[in-house]
């Protein structure tokens, strides 16, 4: 399982701020129901009040995007309808935050999604996660059932084990029954009556009926407040850490050296170490960067790892987990992923850096969803990043010491071939 | 406000919008539509539509602003 950040001055100190406040103060066994309400008690806040909550405290989606919460909650109960989602598919290989909170705080996320469901009115609600959750989930569900906690029925929906599972469109073709492959359609899926929230994002609204949004914005920025949970990559096995937005980004990486570090996953970008030292943990702050905190994966390429030789492994895995159903991203990912691994490699081809800008430009906003954008922004701020390490790359140089692939990818990856693989 | 769009799903390569419709759709170096997205023209509305209807998968659509939510609806 997950490391959950534990040194034990640092836990006294984190208690001491009020911290975590998602996460179990002391990483152990996942939080039984009794255990769930003897520390955050029962709701408070319900229905339009809560609505009105989530609003003042500013909560924010931490799946990614960052959109304001209240504001998805409100477009989905206007539909008419409406349906709540529960996205704990994590499917990024870096990321291991919404594992980590399903684990062992179920029923904060259980209480979130109970609760979105009835303030919209919803008469349905999922939880979509990896099989691997299901059955520690049923039993927390049953837990709740014999307490009559819940107003909506919960239905678990397993996610295959793809890239894309999680992708909110994909993810509504899946709860609908058929495959997770991403669908087009000129109507977002808000608008349809689907409400759609990461795990993450629903556990800080079970907590904001309880204390509501004065108590939320005791942490955070104004502009994005609370708390957020990381995956931590600085060394070692990988660590989910809950920390308040705005912090310093080399403290929250916990690392005092990097060669550079990658902000927001595998759609996200590499910042040079100079870059980190100067900023916050913050869209706001990331922005000048063209970076964003994505869902909170922040990985230290080390002193004496090639980032282009990374980068390369990285843009071929994204390659084979294009859904392939958009001409520019079947065409243009594979071609960027071999691009790479040439620039990775000794004397690459003067063209091949200029055909991997082109193909960036190609893909970007040309697909149904933004595996192709993702794809190409992670791969620019590469050739950005590591300027410095083409030149040496040109000459048939490279700054690596060590070998030992840095970023996490499932093993034995490959493209799927049948439509199967995608339910 | 009318804007020509292309489901990326359906669209197959076909190339037919940009043969007709040339002022708004180029072909990348693969085949696949590179659709302009700013307001249709007016005078090229007419050959919007027939670039339209003469994708043979249906890929190629002409799209307006949605019309203000009902209440009622």
């Amino acid at each position: 399982m997950t490391g959950v950040k534990s040194a034990a001055g640092g836990a006294a100190r984190q208690a001491a701020a009020g911290l975590p406040r998602l996460l179990p103060p002391v990483p152990g066994d996942p939080e039984e129901l009794t255990e769930h309400l003897a520390r955050h008690g029962r709701p408070r806040y319900h229905g339009s009040a809560l609505l009105h909550a989530v609003k003042s405290a500013g909560l924010t989606g931490r799946g990614g995007a960052a959109f304001p919460t209240h504001v998805k909650l409100a477009a989905a109960k206007e539909a008419g309808h409406p349906v709540v989602v529960a996205n704990g598919a994590e499917s990024e290989p870096a990321s291991e935050k919404d594992a980590a909170l399903l684990y062992h705080a179920p029923h904060l996320v259980l209480d979130g999604l109970a609760l979105a469901a009835d303030a919209i009115g919803a008469g349905r609600a999922y939880l979509y996660l990896h099989a691997g959750h299901a059955a520690r989930i049923q039993k927390a569900l049953t837990e709740r059932r014999n307490l009559r906690l819940d107003p909506v029925a919960i239905t678990v929906v397993a996610a295959p084990a793809r890239f894309l599972a999680g992708q909110e469109t994909a993810l509504v073709s899946r709860i609908s029954g058929g495959p997770a492959l991403p669908t087009f359609d000129s109507r977002r899926v808000t608008e349809r009556g689907i409400l759609v929230q990461n795990v993450e994002t629903l556990a800080h609204l079970a907590l904001i009926s309880r204390h509501g949004p004065d108590w939320f914005r005791e942490r955070g920025t104004r502009a994005e407040p609370g708390t957020m949970l990381l995956t931590l990559h600085a060394g070692g096995r990988p660590r989910v850490t809950e920390q308040p937005i705005g912090v310093p980004l080399r403290s929250a990486l916990g690392l005092t050296d990097a060669a550079a570090v990658l902000v927001g996953g595998y759609h996200g970008t590499w910042l040079t170490a100079a870059a980190v030292d100067s900023l916050t943990l913050d869209n706001a702050a990331l922005r000048q960067h063209k970076a964003s905190l994505g869902a909170g994966v922040l990985a230290a390429l080390p002193h004496g790892s090639c980032g282009l030789v990374e980068t390369a492994r990285v843009t071929r895995y994204l390659a084979a987990e294009s859904a392939g159903q958009c001409g520019p991203c079947l065409n243009g990912l594979p071609r960027m992923a071999g691009a790479l691994a040439e620039l990775a490699g000794p004397r690459p081809r003067r063209s091949t850096l200029h055909d991997v800008e082109r193909w960036a430009g190609l893909v970007t906003g040309r697909g149904a969803c933004h595996h192709p954008d993702g794809t190409a922004r992670f791969v620019r701020s590469a050739l950005t990043v590591f300027g410095a390490e083409l030149k040496r790359h040109a000459s048939g140089e490279c700054t690596a010491t060590e070998r030992a692939p840095v970023l996490p990818l499932p093993s034995g990856y490959a493209a799927p071939t049948t439509e199967e693989a995608w339910r | 406000m009318t804007t020509v769009r292309v489901n990326p799903i359906a669209c197959d390569g076909h190339g037919m919008c940009a043969e007709l419709l040339p002022e708004l759709v180029t072909l990348d170096e693969w085949g696949y539509p590179i659709v302009d997205r700013r307001p249709l023209p007016p005078g090229l509305e007419r050959v919007a539509r027939k670039a339209v209807a003469a994708c043979p998968v249906l890929a190629l659509k002409l799209v307006s602003p949605p019309p203000p939510v009902s209440s009622g609806a």
